[in-house]
């Protein structure tokens, strides 16, 4: 395949709330349900924060970061499962906020965790077609849990946009395949506030299931083992998944290090494994192998071979910051502050 | 605010478009048509060209808001300012992910894209710019402010009510 990333940014909101604060609220052992799903901190939007907000800077920092004319994107697509529209779509918005609007198409994608990978694909193949110069694939969320379900010890808010193209590639896309079956793991409604999920079932039938066939149908195809990654990056939809997935098909502890940012951060839905892929570009050298396996409820999985090229070690990260800094910092903030920021209080009226 | 006029100022709300007298070189935001800064005002009637602002300024006075306007009950207390912007033009806006109490005059700000409002819970939400501290969580460059080529396709009539000098 001749395309590849030729720019990322990520933008995650500042604050942040522990397993433990939400557990003192539900009588739960916070702590331990946060270490048994290993993860530490979620991120927490501020009121006036969004999907299309947080895509839109992101893919301002891409745009900076790669020296890209916002006029030459020739395609936008959104994967999130937290529009903050119904109808009318995000990517109208961000193309316009990062001046890319009017000669472009774009569109907003849905498949609950795996649209941005999704739209990474439909980048690759207008980019590879030479129907367009370059293609933004976003995946962002601001997914909520139900109050006292388990979801809401993970649920976050990040995302990560990738500008696909042909020329100065910091990261080709060898191949991509896709592992696709219906499967109602988790799902919700038309109207629903929260979303719903079949508890259990959300593991062996269907992440496990999907990203382990996903994964070895790409590894099949080009004709690689585990040890021939230098970086994996897995779906996160806590910490634990990704770590026993990656322990399944055999890749080490050192290989899913810079991919695995949920512990830190939550679960980002659709900018999760694309957040992970950004950590790794952000310490990635040249000549080195990655494999990225999204996974989406309902369900399906998408995985991608890449390889940095000569041009990583040129790449201009030093506007905005790195994927490191949003793991390690942040405001902690009490349930109370997050249950406002979220709309969780019933303020009366409507 | 009704729906046409905001969308009228998208390009001043979502890019920090202005305008820039080829003459003077003087930057307005939001856009002019005529410069008043020129001696005779005619001269520059067509010299004006679409000018992004960086989004990157500085805190000139402030306010913290503890009585919220409505539609911002959720964000009090909150920081109101007035930042001068590195092309000249001075600009009110909201100062966000900060603590009020670390917000003082001279604080470097950059531009970020947030919501505004919305129109109740049916309606159309508004997005623009608000700012941020310029110097991110460990003191780099953070991802906030404009690309570096912003399209220059905006109306320079000049938005309502800033015709005046």
């Amino acid at each position: 395949m001749e395309a590849g990333i030729v720019s990322y940014g990520v933008y995650v909101p500042r604050h942040r709330i522990t397993p433990t604060e939400i557990g003192k609220v539900w009588g739960v052992d916070g702590a331990g349900m946060g270490a048994g799903l290993n993860v530490h901190r979620k991120s927490v939007p501020a009121p006036d924060e969004d999907t299309i907000t947080i895509s839109t800077e992101a893919l301002r920092t891409a745009l900076i970061r790669g020296a890209i004319d916002p006029q030459e994107i020739g395609a936008l697509y959104i994967g999130s499962e937290s529009h903050p529209y119904a109808v009318k779509p995000s990517a109208t918005v961000v193309a316009q906020a990062v001046g890319a609007t009017p000669n472009l198409t774009a569109a907003d994608y849905e498949f609950a965790c795996k649209a941005g990978t999704a739209a990474i694909q439909t980048c690759l193949g207008l980019v590879g077609a030479k129907m367009v110069r370059y293609g933004v694939a976003i995946g962002t969320d601001t997914s909520q849990g139900a109050p006292g379900d388990a979801l809401e010890y993970s649920a976050s808010a990040g995302g990560a946009a990738l500008i696909i193209g042909r020329e100065r590639v910091i990261a080709r896309v060898e191949d991509t395949v896709s592992y696709t079956t219906d499967t109602p793991d988790f799902w919700r409604r038309e109207g629903q506030r929260y979303p719903s999920h079949s508890g259990r079932f959300t593991g062996e039938p269907a992440y496990f299931r999907h990203v382990t066939e996903c994964a070895h149908r790409m590894m099949e195809r080009v004709h690689t083992t585990p040890a021939d990654y230098q970086h994996v990056v897995f779906h996160q939809p806590n910490g634990k998944f990704p770590q026993r997935v990656g322990k399944q098909l055999g890749f080490t502890e050192a290989q899913m290090r810079h991919g695995l940012v949920t512990p830190f951060i939550g679960n980002t839905y659709s900018g999760a494994a694309l957040i992970g892929l950004a950590n790794v570009l952000d310490h990635a050298k040249p000549s080195e192998r990655i494999l990225m396996v999204g996974y989406g409820s309902g369900a399906g999985s998408d995985a991608f071979d890449l390889t940095t090229t000569e041009e990583i070690a040129q790449f201009d990260r030093s506007f905005g910051p790195p994927v490191e800094q949003f793991l390690h910092n942040g405001i902690e903030i009490p349930y109370a502050t997050y249950a406002k920021f979220r709309g969780k209080i019933n303020m009366g009226g409507e | 605010m009704t729906i046409a006029r905001f969308w009228r100022e998208t390009p001043q709300r979502y890019n920090l478009g202005g305008a820039k007298c080829t003459v003077c070189q003087t930057v307005y935001f939001p856009p002019r048509s005529v410069c008043p800064s020129c001696a005779q005002h005619r001269q520059s009637i067509g010299k004006l060209e679409p000018f992004h602002l960086s989004g990157e300024g500085e805190v000139v006075t402030f306010s913290v808001v503890h009585d919220a306007a409505e539609g911002f009950e959720m964000q009090v207390p909150y920081v109101l300012a007035i930042v001068r912007t590195r092309e000249g033009p001075q600009l009110t806006g909201q100062v966000v992910d900060v603590d009020p109490k670390e917000v003082k005059i001279g604080l470097k700000v950059r531009a970020t894209f947030r919501k505004l409002r919305e129109e109740g819970k049916a309606g159309v939400i508004h997005y623009g710019y608000k700012f941020a501290p310029a110097e991110d969580w460990d003191g780099r460059p953070p991802g906030r402010g404009m690309p570096a080529h912003v399209p220059s396709e905006l109306p320079t009539r000049p938005a309502e009510g800033s015709a005046r000098a």
